[in-house]
Formats: structure tokens, C-alpha cells, sequence
């Protein structure tokens, strides 16, 4: 990976992070736990999914393993409006 | 006096419930009585723990102490008995249990077919935990294993010993799989995906006989004279729910328990919820089965807001299942059957009855290699939809046929073979959502 590489994706992360989060739609989740088995960071996630609130922990890396490895389609990130497209609030 | 509410099951339907009446009454007594030593875990995930992709430990959302915290009374043993008029349940041990209010969520279990040697060491199904711990521990010693049966369930077994590498004979009655469900086209992606992992498929085919040696499975034989030797047999021919304290009582019973849309039972004071419960629906006059976890958690949560002192009627949505049917992720809404299906004796896990139902509606359809979607277009809304592979749409066909959208303004699209089904559906989800969310 070239350096200019490097930066742009740990840009895509900051931005992912500031702008978006994981949300759940609750009804197609079956618990299986996937998600929270995958989390790098131990976030419990399916449980997120069953109280239908959105992973708005401030740890979560918006890494997307839990979003990727959903075999049901429960989980996508959601991306919060409170900033335009250069990150001005 | 403080209220007593019993529980009997402990699946999704019983954990919600308890949940429900928690929430509302804070002082209650609350007590779920099973006899499933696990207690509660996904049962969808057991498929996932079968193809390893989960280890065990990942399949308890909530833990005993979660429970507890709660102050919710956990009785681990077997209801034998429900005496309605004087308001108690006996268990198994001897033990009374009286309450105020009750709720049935004993779910279902797997269905066998009359066939000799179900009774062999070797023999498996998928209901429970306690199967699948069952089948990882022989599928060690397995090299080759058959499997009888149609649905998900099925499917799930096959997927998940073919991942244990276990080569796999799959047994089917007639010439595809899951006709009552599928078009022919779908069968046939599903059936090409299990043949590439290695699966043999054996078409127009019946077992007539488990053969045994010294107890124990030593191959199928079929009614063409053919014997499949292996060491494993596994079926899944469909569900019974588990009716035998409510037949006892002379609850009202069809297939299920027969409920009202506050899931009351015949019996006043007793509810019904989950597989075991076969639910009115005002808008069609029929009382319906789902065996489906969605379902089953709404109906749990509806059942202990009622018996809490609520007046929530249960709404029942398009029925729905997100599922991996040969490795491809497939969701299956509302009303898209074909009637029957010879591989199954009445309702399978992860299935409902409304997606048999012929629907009064068109097709519209598209596919391309393993990304197919079929949608069944009725007069004013779309009735259901299946979409296999490429997930962008099911979202959107979800909520267009829970929510009853209407399609007249693009109906002649959908229907025409040459306009782009998928743009016209996204371009029509684009806007009805913005309408919707500004309603």
C-alpha cells in the first residue's frame, strides 16, 4: 500500500467515524451473534440489535466487520447529517 | 396482592414476554418454567455454530444473571400439567406453581416420518442445542451421511456437514428443492451451488428404510432398491408444535393453539405465543402458523403487554426471513408460494404459512447468474418478494409490503419485461420513503 494510500484510508475511518455509526434493523436480526463474535473491540452488538439502538458507542471503530459479516443484512452504517461534505459543522 | 405471571419456555417468544411484563409492572412475580437445559439461545445460530463459523459461546444473548438482575424466577423443569380453574401448574418433579396469569410458549419440535430405523444411533435432527452438540460429536466419526427433508432446516444440516467436510447425500421426493416456496429457476441456483460444494442431490427419490448394524446406522435404502451406505442419517422433514398441555386442557387447537389478536387463548387468563401458536388475523378472517424468530419475539412481547393488563393487538407484518440458502443469502417476504411440498410434513423451521399462499398477483422477475429477485405485484401493492444474492433491494421490498405502499404509479413498469426492475423499485423506494418520513 503507497503512503498516500494509508492516509486516504485512515481518512475514509475518521470520516466514517464522525459522520456515521452502525445502526440495526431489528426485525430481520435473529441474535445469532456474529456481530458481537467479530467485534475487534468487544463491543456487544447484538445486543444493540435487539434493543434497536444504534451503536453509537464511542469506541466503535466503524471498522465494519460486525456490518460485513452479518449473514442476515441486520446491520449498515447510518451517516449523521450534523456535517457537510468537508466535515464543517 | 402482587400479580403472578407464569412463563412456560424459554425461547424468544418467553424471553420477550417476561421482558414485556417487567417493563410494565416492576413488582411482579415473573417465573419461566423449561426444561431446555441451555435455556435461552439463537436457534437460528445453531446453523452457524454447524458450519463453524461460531463458536458456541456466542449463541446466549442474554445470560441467566441478565435474567436474574430482573428479578425473573427461573424454574428448570417440565410443566406436566395446568389445572386452569385453580390456577396452577404442576411440574414433572411434583412441584405446584400457582399463577394469575400464564403464558404457553412451548415452541416446537422436529417431525419424524414413519420410516423404519429413526430409532438408530446415528439418526439426527436439528431442534436444539442439545442436536447439534449431538451431531458435531458423531459428524467426527461420519465420512458419509444423508439428509431427508426440505426447508432451511434441511438445508442448514447439509450446509453445515458439507463445511465439516462430510461427503453429503441429499434426498429429495420430487425433481426440486423447496417447491411449495420457490420457482423452479431459484430451486435450480440452489441446487447448482450445493452440487459445487460437493453435495450429491438424488432427485424423485424416497427412503424406505434406515439399515442398522449392531444399533447403529449403516446406510438408506430407496425405493428404487439403490442403498446410499453411510453412518449418518439426518432429517428435517418439518415441525410439530408442541400442543400436549393445552390439548390436555382442552384449549381451542387447530394446527396450533388458537389465539386472538391479543393472544388469548380460549381460556381467558391463559396466552399463546411463538411456534406454538396459531394467530387471527382481522384483516384476512385466518388464523396463521410462522415458525420464524421475528414473529415469535413480537407475539412474546404482545402476549406480556396483554397479560400485564395491556390492549395491544399483535399486527402481524408480511411475514419475513433473511436466510443463506447454499451460501447465498436469500430474504423471502409476504405472500410468493407454489402450494405444496412433498418433502415436508406441514410447517418447517424458519418458515411461515402466508409465503405458500398463491398470491393473487404477477411476477415480475430478473435474474442474472446467482442475483435473482422475483416479485409478486398485486393489483394496487406488491404482495411478496423473493431476493436471492445481491441484498441492495430487500430492504426496501420489505418495508414497500409491510407498509401496503402504492405501486400504481409504476405498476405497469414492474410489469413490463423490458423496463429496469431494479431502478424503477429503488428509484420508487427513493421518493416513497422521503414522503413516507415526511408523513
Amino acid at each position: 500500500m503507497s503512503l498516500k494510500n494509508l492516509f486516504r484510508h485512515e481518512n475514509t475511518r475518521r470520516q466514517a467515524l464522525v459522520k456515521g455509526y452502525v445502526v440495526p434493523e431489528t426485525a430481520r436480526c435473529v441474535q445469532c451473534g456474529i456481530c458481537s463474535y467479530h467485534c475487534p473491540i468487544e463491543i456487544d452488538v447484538r445486543l444493540h440489535a435487539w434493543l434497536g439502538q444504534s451503536v453509537k458507542d464511542r469506541h466503535c471503530l466503524t471498522c465494519g466487520e460486525c456490518v460485513a459479516r452479518c449473514p442476515r443484512g441486520v446491520l449498515s452504517f447510518e451517516v449523521t447529517r450534523f456535517f457537510d461534505e468537508r466535515g464543517n459543522a | 396482592m402482587t400479580q403472578r405471571f407464569v412463563i412456560i419456555g424459554t425461547g424468544v417468544a418467553g424471553i420477550a414476554a417476561a421482558q414485556a411484563i417487567r417493563q410494565q409492572l416492576p413488582q411482579a412475580s415473573i417465573t419461566l418454567i423449561g426444561d431446555e437445559p441451555d435455556l435461552y439461545y439463537s436457534r437460528p445460530g445453531l446453523a452457524y455454530y454447524l458450519t463453524k463459523e461460531l463458536p458456541e459461546s456466542s449463541l446466549f444473548p442474554i445470560r441467566r444473571s441478565a435474567l436474574q438482575k430482573l428479578n425473573i424466577g427461573i424454574v428448570h423443569g417440565r410443566a406436566a400439567q395446568i389445572d386452569p380453574d385453580a390456577h396452577r401448574i404442576q411440574l414433572a418433579n411434583g412441584q405446584n406453581l400457582p399463577y394469575d396469569r400464564l403464558l404457553i410458549a412451548t415452541g416446537a419440535s422436529a417431525a419424524l416420518p414413519k420410516l423404519p430405523g429413526t430409532e438408530l444411533e446415528g439418526v439426527v435432527k436439528l431442534d436444539n442445542l442439545a442436536d447439534t452438540r449431538h451431531i458435531i460429536k458423531l459428524a467426527r466419526k461420519t465420512r458419509t451421511a444423508v439428509v431427508i427433508g426440505g426447508g432451511i432446516t434441511a438445508l442448514e444440516i447439509v450446509e453445515g456437514l458439507a463445511a465439516r467436510k462430510i461427503a453429503v447425500h441429499y434426498l429429495l421426493r420430487r425433481d426440486r428443492y423447496w417447491s411449495s416456496v420457490l420457482e423452479d429457476e431459484e430451486s435450480r441456483v440452489i441446487e447448482t451451488r450445493l452440487r459445487e460444494e460437493g453435495v450429491q442431490i438424488h432427485y424423485h427419490t424416497q427412503a424406505t428404510q434406515i439399515t442398522e448394524k449392531r444399533g447403529r446406522v449403516a446406510g438408506v435404502l430407496m425405493q428404487d432398491g439403490r442403498q446410499i451406505p453411510c453412518q449418518m442419517v439426518a432429517i428435517a422433514v418439518g415441525i410439530r408444535p408442541r400442543l400436549e398441555l393445552a390439548a390436555a386442557i382442552g384449549l381451542r387447537m387447530e394446527r396450533g393453539i388458537l389465539v386472538n389478536e391479543f393472544l388469548q387463548t380460549s381460556q381467558p387468563d391463559i396466552y399463546a405465543a411463538g411456534d406454538v401458536a396459531q394467530v387471527f388475523d382481522p384483516l384476512t378472517g385466518y388464523y396463521n402458523m410462522d415458525s420464524l424468530w421475528g414473529p415469535a419475539r413480537q407475539q412474546g412481547y404482545i402476549a406480556g403487554l396483554n397479560m400485564a393488563g395491556g390492549q395491544s393487538p399483535y399486527q402481524k407484518l408480511a411475514p419475513f426471513n433473511v436466510t443463506r440458502l447454499a451460501g447465498l443469502t436469500t430474504t423471502i417476504i409476504g405472500a410468493v408460494g407454489n402450494g405444496q411440498d412433498d418433502d415436508l410434513v406441514g410447517i418447517a423451521r424458519g418458515d411461515s404459512e402466508t409465503w405458500r399462499q398463491l398470491p393473487a398477483a404477477i411476477a415480475a422477475q430478473k435474474g442474472f447468474d446467482i442475483n435473482r429477485m422475483r416479485v409478486m405485484v398485486g393489483s394496487q401493492f406488491l404482495i411478496g418478494a423473493i431476493v436471492m444474492g445481491d441484498q441492495t433491494l430487500s430492504l426496501p421490498l420489505q418495508h414497500l409490503i409491510a407498509e401496503k405502499a402504492d405501486i400504481t404509479a409504476i405498476r405497469d413498469d414492474l410489469l413490463n419485461p423490458q423496463a429496469n426492475l431494479s431502478e424503477t423499485l429503488l428509484d420508487f423506494w427513493t421518493s416513497w420513503r422521503n414522503d413516507y418520513a415526511t408523513q
